[in-house]
């Protein structure tokens, strides 16, 4: 038994299977996505004065990371063109240039971007005692200048007893008056070498920048985690597509293994789109 | 070639006899784990129907504890604690805790492993590829890659039945920050608690309607039969079409959700916490700033459309039996496609009526309060096409239309009952009461479960080439049609006088106050009459099931059309063999030609040319044209 229209198009829809198949599915990968989107807009919206961060990601890494994926979706174009001009080798070349970006792209942000974030440190201050700590934070000018107020001090955990923590200070805390510091900047600044004393018990709460952190944190490690494992499954199939077992499928039938590489081709170009969406909400808003 | 690379290459371009190939198959790949969708369509059947009645038995103790409050179960009440545990039923009283999970895992049970398997999955997987002249299913290894993330899902929901702490508690509906918080702490696993197995359950559920939906709308695009334009489906294709969308398009958020509750309870996370939290009296180290709102947003968005996820199927499988015992063509054919079509859209832009108590503004309630208003439109389209349709038929009583005709004023108290639940004013005093319980079982318990049996009795023949017992048939109908009514009519009642949904004690505390007497009996009283008739409703499934595994070996072997029916699926043989049909169908006319004026018989199949006296018979002569 043969189902029809695989590889070949129904005359009066003028697709094959997969191709509304992958379709389809993206479309329900688009509610996937905006579900945690509309999570993000509305813990934002909610989210009480000084409690959403900005400024704390690494923007040139994360333009880097963008570029590397918009590359890899002109190779899969390219492979897949290859493909359909019945030019293997350049196939094979353009798919190990896809596969390359997305192992880049996960090697970035799981080994470098991820574990810089478990590193630092931040410090949510008690509402009474931010009087305290006003040389870290500057808000008597920031509320003068209608600006956002600083509850939270960050930095390097540099050590702590049972009565105090010690961070090696990010410049926003070390130098709060500091025009410069009112915007987030596209380099990261270096942690200083100031070092500020917060006593706990004004410290409302303290941890890395972990999920727990704050709902930012959650939704940046929850978006991203879950997009990385779209980046993975990606990987994981272009690397089938890419392997001898796949040649063999070309010398059967080339057009099956466009098809394919067309399918799986349009799926990168949705976990792409995802991450069109990512990087300004997260490093760049 | 051996039997497993033959499955593996199918698809490619060989020269072989595909027609015989699955002779090769042994019993494990053939009947296990196949990837034909007539095996697909009865192990998901199979499974929906278990589970249903196991669902059915969690509230069957339930009731036990609303007749009988803080009474040892009888019979039963010693053996409960070796299976769920001694700290559930100690001396086969029940606990609060274990009321508590019955009532979460029956309604999860009965809707995301019972009605929705059955309903869409097998139905749909055994019927839709027939009723469109297909082989098979568009992705056969999808398909059944579906059925066992369905399986492992379901696996899962039993297993949180015997962990510590036993299965979820919040409701069907998980509601935050409750859910958060349940199963955790000393003795609980971080992972291998009630709460979060359901949530990793859940996961494997909407993975396994994801395939699923895929799968039946690119079938239903690109495999219809030659000649089975949009307008000749049978109504049940355009049904399952629609349902198969809001499933892709309404579950994503709740899985977004879930996996977000997920990260709540593991990594301790704040999607759905505020600040300030306090459990237990101690204020818990979270760094809040979540919104409990949120997860009911998102719940809700999969919420309502999972509720026409699980009527649009019974109404699809109505409308064919309706036509073909009524036999005259369906009153309304178009109407009826483009209303599903509307409840389909509308159907996610109704979500938040669920929500009127939480204080989202006026605003925002005043267009769900529209919406759901707008949404009710189709539905009595469709409602009353279906009584249209009866109207001057020839009506044959066969066990399917009994459960058919029954379905109709069913769904219809089912439906007017929730108009005033539309409402915000009206829904302050009725939410979250009996009122609400009953509302909503009138449409999936007599009204969709009936489609269900009807369209279990109507396929069946199809299915094993035999047909079920008529007069036990009967014997299942009757107690189960008066039992549904005794069970949820008195629960109107009770809703209106105030019986909170959620009371494990039935009421009884609440009637000490409130001792207001309804028809000679107090709301709690109300309790007894609507129990007996719960169990005694279970023992009239017994007819049921005794007939249901006693026809498929002995029961009177039929022909390929029983029921002299007009859709494709009846010109397949039965047991349709792999690859479905002996010559693939082209169709030619409507699903419903019925009774065609000047017929020899009194229906046509879609697969019969139209003869060209008949076309002169069907058209009006043709206007003069001038040149």
């Amino acid at each position: 038994m043969e189902i029809p229209y695989t590889i070949s198009t129904r005359p009066d829809t003028g697709l094959w299977n997969a191709k509304i198949g992958i379709w389809l599915f993206l479309a329900s990968e688009v509610m996937l996505f905006g579900g945690l989107f509309s999570a993000y807009i509305f813990l934002r919206i909610d989210a009480a004065p000084g409690m959403w961060p900005h400024g704390l990601l690494n923007v040139p890494v994360g333009t880097m990371n963008t570029a590397i994926l918009i590359l890899s979706s002109v190779t899969v174009v390219l492979a897949w063109a290859s493909l359909k001009m019945r030019r293997y080798r350049a196939y094979w070349w353009y798919m190990l240039a896809t596969i390359s970006c997305g192992v880049i792209f996960l090697t970035v942000k799981l080994a470098y971007e991820w574990p810089q974030k478990f590193e630092h440190f931040g410090a949510y201050i008690k509402p009474e005692a931010l009087g305290k700590y006003e040389k870290y934070l500057g808000n008597e000018r920031r509320v003068e200048k209608g600006l956002e107020p600083r509850i939270e001090i960050t930095g390097h955990l540099h050590s702590q007893n049972s009565k105090e923590y010690e961070v090696a200070l990010d410049p926003v805390n070390a130098e709060p008056d500091n025009p410069a510091m009112d915007r987030p900047h596209f380099f990261p600044l270096p942690v200083t070498d100031k070092i500020a004393t917060i006593e706990k018990e004004d410290v409302l709460r303290a941890t890395m920048f972990l999920p727990t952190h704050n709902t930012y944190f959650a939704s940046y490690f929850t978006i991203t985690g879950l997009h990385g494992m779209h980046v993975l499954g990606g990987v994981l199939v272009f690397i089938y597509m890419w392997l001898p077992v796949s040649k063999r499928l070309y010398q059967r039938n080339p057009e099956h293994l466009a098809n394919r590489v067309e399918v799986s081709g349009l799926f990168w170009h949705f976990v792409d789109l995802v991450w069109i969406f990512v990087f300004p909400l997260f490093y760049l808003l | 070639m051996d039997a497993s690379t033959s499955v593996e290459t199918h698809h490619e371009p060989h020269e072989h006899d595909a027609a015989h190939e699955h002779h090769e198959l042994g019993w494990w790949r053939k009947y296990i784990f196949s990837t034909d969708h007539k095996v697909i369509g009865i192990q998901y059947g199979l499974c929906g129907l278990v589970f249903l009645f196991f669902g059915f038995c969690l509230m069957m103790m339930m009731r036990w504890q609303l007749a009988y409050p803080g009474q040892a179960m009888p019979v039963i009440g010693k053996w409960l604690p070796y299976i769920f545990g001694a700290d559930s039923m100690p001396d086969g009283k029940m606990t609060a805790d274990f009321y508590n999970s019955l009532g979460a895992m029956h309604g999860t049970i009965m809707i995301f492993l019972g009605v929705v398997p059955l309903a869409f999955a097998a139905f749909g997987n055994f019927v839709v590829p027939l009723q469109i002249g297909a082989p098979d299913m568009t992705f056969p290894k999808v398909n059944a890659a579906s059925f066992w993330a369905f399986a492992v899902g379901g696996v899962i929901m039993l297993v949180s039945f015997f962990v510590p702490g036993g299965a979820a508690k919040g409701g069907w509906t998980s509601y935050t920050p409750l859910a958060a918080f349940d199963d955790t702490g000393p003795g609980r696993n971080v992972v291998f608690n009630g709460q979060t197995l359901w949530l990793i359950g859940f996961i494997f559920l909407i993975t396994s309607s994801l395939l699923g939906a895929v799968n039946f709308i690119t079938t239903i695009i690109q495999l219809r039969a030659k000649g089975l334009t949009w307008m000749r489906l049978p109504f049940f294709v355009w049904a399952q079409f629609v349902t198969a969308f809001l499933l892709l398009l309404a579950f994503p958020p709740l899985e977004a959700a879930i996996i977000m509750q997920i990260m709540d309870r593991v990594a301790h996370t704040s999607f759905f916490l505020p600040a300030g939290l306090v459990v237990n009296g101690a204020p818990v180290s979270i760094s809040g700033g979540g919104s409990p709102l949120l997860w009911q947003h998102l719940f809700w968005f999969l919420g309502h459309p999972e509720v026409y996820v699980l009527i649009l199927p019974a109404f699809g499988i109505v409308a064919e039996i309706l036509a073909n015992n009524s036999r005259k063509p369906l009153w309304g054919y178009k109407s009826l496609v483009f209303s599903v079509l509307v409840i389909g859209f509308l159907s996610f832009i109704v979500w938040a009526h669920h929500m009127w108590l939480t204080g989202m503004g006026s605003a925002v309630s005043a267009f769900f309060q529209t919406t759901t208003l707008l949404i009710s439109i189709p539905s009595v389209i469709i409602l009353s096409a279906f009584f249209i349709s009866l109207w001057g038929g020839s009506i044959r009583f066969t066990v399917p239309m009994l459960f058919a005709t029954a379905f109709l004023p069913m769904f219809g108290i089912g439906g007017l009952t929730g108009i005033p639940l539309a409402f915000n004013s009206a829904d302050l005093y009725l939410h979250d009461t009996y009122y609400i319980i009953a509302h909503f079982h009138y449409i999936v318990a007599p009204g969709t479960i009936f489609g269900l049996f009807a369209g279990v009795y109507y396929w069946f023949p199809k299915a094993t080439g035999r047909k079920m017992n008529d007069f036990w048939g009967k014997v299942h109908f009757w107690p189960t049609l008066i039992c549904m009514n005794v069970i949820f009519l008195p629960m109107f009642l009770q809703g209106m006088a105030g019986m909170h949904r959620r009371w494990y004690d039935g009421g009884q505390g609440w009637t000490v106050s409130n001792d207001h007497t309804i028809w000679g009996l107090t709301g709690f009283q109300w309790n007894h009459p609507i129990s007996w008739a719960a169990w005694i409703m279970g023992l009239a499934q017994i007819p049921f099931i005794i007939n249901f595994f006693w026809s498929i070996w002995r029961g009177e072997k039929v022909n390929d059309n029983p029921w002299e029916a007009t859709t494709l699926e009846w010109t397949a043989p039965s047991p349709p063999p792999h690859g479905n049909f002996v010559h693939i169908p082209v169709a030619y006319r409507g699903p419903y030609e019925y009774s065609l004026p000047g017929s020899e018989r009194d229906y046509t199949m879609q697969n019969e040319p139209v003869e060209p006296a008949e076309r002169t018979r069907r058209k009006p002569p043709a206007e003069p044209v001038l040149v």
